[in-house]
């Protein structure tokens, strides 16, 4: 019965589409606007549906080619159908984001199969448009939107063509594209002015709990190095003055204080509004841009100072949003880096700070208790271990060896070789078993100024990990191991510290010096367009209305703005259309002097009405004016219907009509 | 500077026709314009007379056929008979052999005599027994014709009625020309003392001045914007043939000639364009023929180029 209607439907509309049937041209456009729409969606949509768009769009292209018709409709029912049972079975359901854009893309490829008319194709190019909007479901990037507006390029061609089969192509593509540059001051001010609702331009909630790399609350051989592969950006700051040295660049993470003898894990620390440490002495301000990681803790340079009444401050100085950060956040930030911090710790902190696991590390033990001796303090102690490791023969590398047990031990006795992770950890360990107060603080380390727009990026790569001893009288003091036996790291990042033949990101190698050098250049792109596009949220929206003139709130006069904004430049372009219009031809606009004239007294010429008849009615009408009504009629006639043109004709003609006073 | 030849075939001619200036110069026209002319009206306003006078002052020989029900298609065209003389057919021509055929009534005789006289008009030439005679030159058609919802008419056809180039109606007379018309004598004896003004060579030299006269892009614009409208009308059955169109263009340019300009103005074609267009439309439905405000309509409705 379906298959009799279909058959119906497709006789009934065959005759008719004789004419607007796709044409190659046409079919073209349309089928460049779909790949293009589909190319991002490719990366994430399962591979079986990606293809199956391809092949759908690779056989309506052949089709076109070869000027046949579409096939059958019950072939493309059995498609759909199957097609519709495939993304079912992928996904569990038809419903969210993800089948639903599947599906969307499926049904795309299915109804370019199907165009028999020109409504079809305009189907097949409003699905493109809504397709190309749920490509920023999952990225929102630079070059994803330049594609989709390549894409809505395309797919106005597509729409052009239709209207104008017989025009040229590159009349059809400018045609379209004037149409999207005329729609560009429109997109800005709505842009700006459309009121913004909290959360991530085009999140969606489930977007916000999906993995993510970077650190996390515990550490454990091995963790670190593995984000070391990672040329990810993990977070951007510019700072207001100058950049503090390489050296100096520590941004805090999680500080980790329990330790099993494998794992270094966090301590529960105090949350509070205000530092709890004396921020004074020399300010740094910075902004920190950070990519969103689904975790509470900002990226502080040590030591923070105060900030807004948004941020938490903990017990062992890190810095916390309000919430886990799952979109990509700003904030202003201060950092001291000569503050003194922790002078008055509780005992139960330097007890957590010094306590070991029973039954590990004897050697090491043995180590600490030699260190120890007779030494009359903890700065001796600290002393001796720099200047024991500073001896060890340690090796700074990426692919340390396996560890067993007693890692440390391990590490420090037997392979000698360690990335970050296990210095922070050996050196800890060896500090409390002297009985040091000691702990490991993770976090990243310098990170590179890109001299396009002289932003600092901090990549995941730069992650890396260091200890915190606490002395009497001077607090918190920062030791890094790994500086002792690899100083190159800190003085000049992770590429220039790790032995070569060491696997690194291909960008990131210093031999590759033009590589670098776009990347940089696309990443300060990336950086404007994070800034200024996708970090246009609801506050800088009140900033800038406020700016304005605006009270947050005021619904109205918003609304009235939004009116007006769209309003105006609508009616300047609108204007700029009929003056266009006008002035095409000297000889039309001298013409049109006349009537606009002669208006003032009702008589302005209508439409239809002939330069002969329109003089003569002027001419009963004003009787004063007939004779040289009259004569420029006959001027213009000749000038506009005539065999010949004249410029000084018409230069009289224009003189004439400027002359013409109304009695 | 209007036209010295048809400034005196206008002039004497309005001598004889009484106050119809308008329709005599839609005649003058047609035939500048080598269209044929259909004149549509009741009896008695004159239509014969008009005929007349187009043939008498041009100098033009005219034929006048009376068409009625029984009339043949031979009686028109002429038949080939027997000559003992020769021992062979011979055609004897008939009235269509002339400058100007006046067939009268023509809606009174069958559609098949009716096409006989229209498919001549189109070729020019007729063909009988194998042999094609061609028509002298030039070579005007005026047909009259009845209101058709008179008794005994039989319709012409629109793919004939589109042979004519433009259909006039002459209607009463205004008093004052009525008025002479009364007390003056008869138009027939005034008209067969009447000279040619201009002989048939004269004539042909208009026709060829006519074709040539200068056309600008914008009116061909215009015309065709005219005749687009016509077809996307909602209230018209059809719309205007290309045909129409070329027959409204070269009916302009006799037009623009009559009045001296060397060049067609926007007006000429909406002067021209009811004649050109009011026997070929239809409305849609019920097929009636279009009202002459229908066509107002849509010359206001195409603003000129």
């Amino acid at each position: 019965m379906i298959g009799g209607w279909l058959k119906q439907r497709a006789a009934r509309r065959r005759p008719a589409s004789a004419g607007s049937a796709l044409d190659r041209r046409q079919g073209a456009w349309l089928l460049g606007a779909a790949a293009l729409t589909m190319a991002p969606h490719a990366s994430w949509l399962p591979p079986w549906i990606s293809g199956l768009c391809a092949a759908l769009l690779a056989w309506r292209g052949l089709l076109l080619w070869h000027g046949r018709q579409a096939p059958s409709p019950w072939l493309l029912l059995a498609l759909t159908a199957a097609a519709a049972a495939g993304v079912r079975a992928e996904f569990g359901h038809f419903f969210g984001k993800d089948p639903g854009v599947a599906l969307l893309a499926l049904l795309l490829g299915l109804k370019l199969l199907e165009i028999r008319a020109a409504r079809d194709a305009r189907a097949a190019v409003m699905l493109c448009f809504f397709l190309q909007l749920a490509i920023f479901f999952e990225d929102q990037s630079f070059p994803v939107a330049a594609l989709a507006l390549s894409a809505s390029l395309l797919g106005l061609a597509a729409l052009v063509a239709q209207a104008d089969p017989n025009g040229r192509s590159g009349e059809h593509l400018r045609v379209a594209g004037t149409l999207m540059a005329q729609g560009l001051p429109f997109m800005l001010i709505l842009f700006v002015l459309f009121p913004r609702i909290d959360g991530p331009l085009w999140g969606l909630p489930a977007d916000a709990f999906s993995a993510r790399t970077g650190l996390s609350e515990s550490m454990s051989p091995g963790s670190i190095s593995a984000l070391s592969q990672s040329g990810e950006i993990a977070f951007r700051a510019s700072f207001a003055g100058e950049v503090p040295a390489r050296r100096q660049r520590y941004w805090r993470g999680p500080v980790l204080t329990r330790f099993d003898g494998r794992t270094w894990q966090a301590e529960h620390a105090q949350e509070a509004a205000a530092p709890f440490h004396a921020a004074d002495g020399k300010r740094i301000d910075y902004t920190l841009t950070l990519e969103a990681h689904g975790k509470r803790w900002l990226l502080a340079l040590d030591f923070p100072g105060a900030t807004g009444a948004a941020l938490r401050h903990t017990s062992d100085f890190q810095l916390l949003a309000p919430r886990p950060v799952r979109s990509r956040v700003q904030h202003e930030l201060s950092a001291h880096p000569a503050a003194v911090a922790g002078l008055a710790e509780t005992a139960a902190t330097l007890a957590a700070a010094r306590r070991l696991p029973p039954g590990f590390n004897p050697r090491t033990q043995a180590l600490a208790a030699r260190l120890a001796a007779d030494a009359e303090s903890h700065e001796q102690i600290l002393q001796r271990a720099v200047s024991h490791l500073r001896d060890a023969g340690l090796l700074y590398t990426l692919r340390p060896p396996l560890l067993g047990r007693d890692s440390v031990d391990e590490f420090l006795f037997g392979s000698r070789r360690g990335f970050c992770e296990h210095f922070a950890s050996a050196f800890t360990v060896l500090m409390r078993a002297a009985g040091v107060p000691a702990r490991v603080v993770t976090g990243y380390q310098g990170g590179e100024i890109n001299p396009v727009d002289g932003n600092l990026v901090v990549r995941q790569l730069d992650a890396h990990a260091w200890s915190e001893v606490w002395l009497a009288g001077r607090g918190w003091v920062r030791v890094d191991p790994t500086y002792l036996a690899a100083p190159r790291r800190i003085d000049d990042g992770l590429a220039a510290a790790l032995p070569a033949g060491e696997a690194l990101p291909f960008t990131l190698r210093a031999q590759h010096d033009w590589l670098r050098n776009m990347r940089l250049r696309w990443e300060a792109l990336s950086n404007a367009w994070n800034q200024r596009v996708l970090g246009y949220n609801p506050e800088r929206q009140r900033a800038l209305l406020s700016r304005l003139g605006l009270a947050p709130g005021d619904a109205w006069r918003l609304a009235g703005m939004l009116a007006a904004a769209i309003g105006v430049p609508f009616l300047c372009l609108l204007l700029w259309a009929g003056r266009r219009r006008r002035s095409t031809d000297p000889l039309d606009r001298a013409w049109q002097a006349l009537s606009t004239k002669l208006a003032a007294r009702g008589l302005a010429r209508q439409p239809w009405e002939g330069p002969h008849d329109y003089t003569q009615r002027v001419a009963s009408a004003i009787p004063e004016l007939a004779a040289a009504v009259r004569a420029i009629g006959v001027d213009y006639a000749s000038l506009r219907y005539g065999p010949h043109s004249d410029g000084a004709r018409l230069a009289a003609l224009r003189k004439k009509i400027d002359a013409l006073r109304l009695p | 500077m209007p036209n010295f030849h048809v400034e005196r075939l206008l002039e004497a001619a309005s001598q004889i026709i009484l106050g119809k200036g308008h329709e005599l110069r839609l005649a003058f026209a047609c035939l500048i314009a080598r269209g044929h002319l259909l004149i549509e009206d009741v009896p008695g306003v004159g239509k014969t007379t008009l005929a007349h006078t187009l043939a008498q002052l041009t100098g033009l020989q005219l034929q006048r056929v009376q068409f009625t029900s029984d009339l043949l298609p031979a009686d028109i065209l002429g038949a080939s008979i027997f000559d003992r003389d020769t021992n062979a057919f011979r055609f004897h021509p008939g009235p269509v052999f002339a400058q100007v055929v006046l067939a009268d009534e023509i809606n009174r005789a069958t559609p098949k005599t009716q096409s006989a006289l229209l498919e001549a008009m189109e070729e020019r030439q007729i063909t009988a027994d194998g042999h094609s005679f061609e028509l002298p030159e030039p070579f005007f058609v005026i047909a009259t014709q009845n209101p058709a919802h008179q008794i005994g008419t039989f319709p012409l056809p629109e793919s004939q009625l589109d042979r004519f180039l433009l259909r006039i109606r002459l209607g009463y007379p205004d008093p004052m020309a009525e008025r002479a018309l009364l007390m003056g004598e008869d138009r027939r004896s005034v008209l067969e003392r009447r000279t040619p003004v201009i002989g048939p060579a004269e004539l042909m030299g208009l026709q060829r001045a006519a074709q040539a006269l200068h056309v600008a892009d914008r009116l061909i614009d215009y015309v065709q914007a005219l005749l687009s409208a016509t077809r996307h009308d909602a209230e018209l059955a059809t719309g205007l043939s290309p045909r129409a169109g070329l027959g409204l263009l070269s009916a302009a340019r006799a037009w623009a000639l009559i009045d001296g300009r060397d060049h067609v103005l926007p007006e000429d074609v909406q002067t021209l364009f009811p004649h050109v267009a009011a026997h070929r439309l239809h409305l849609a439905g019920d097929a009636r023929p279009v009202p002459a405000t229908t066509l107002a309509r849509l010359i206001q409705s195409v603003a000129l180029p």
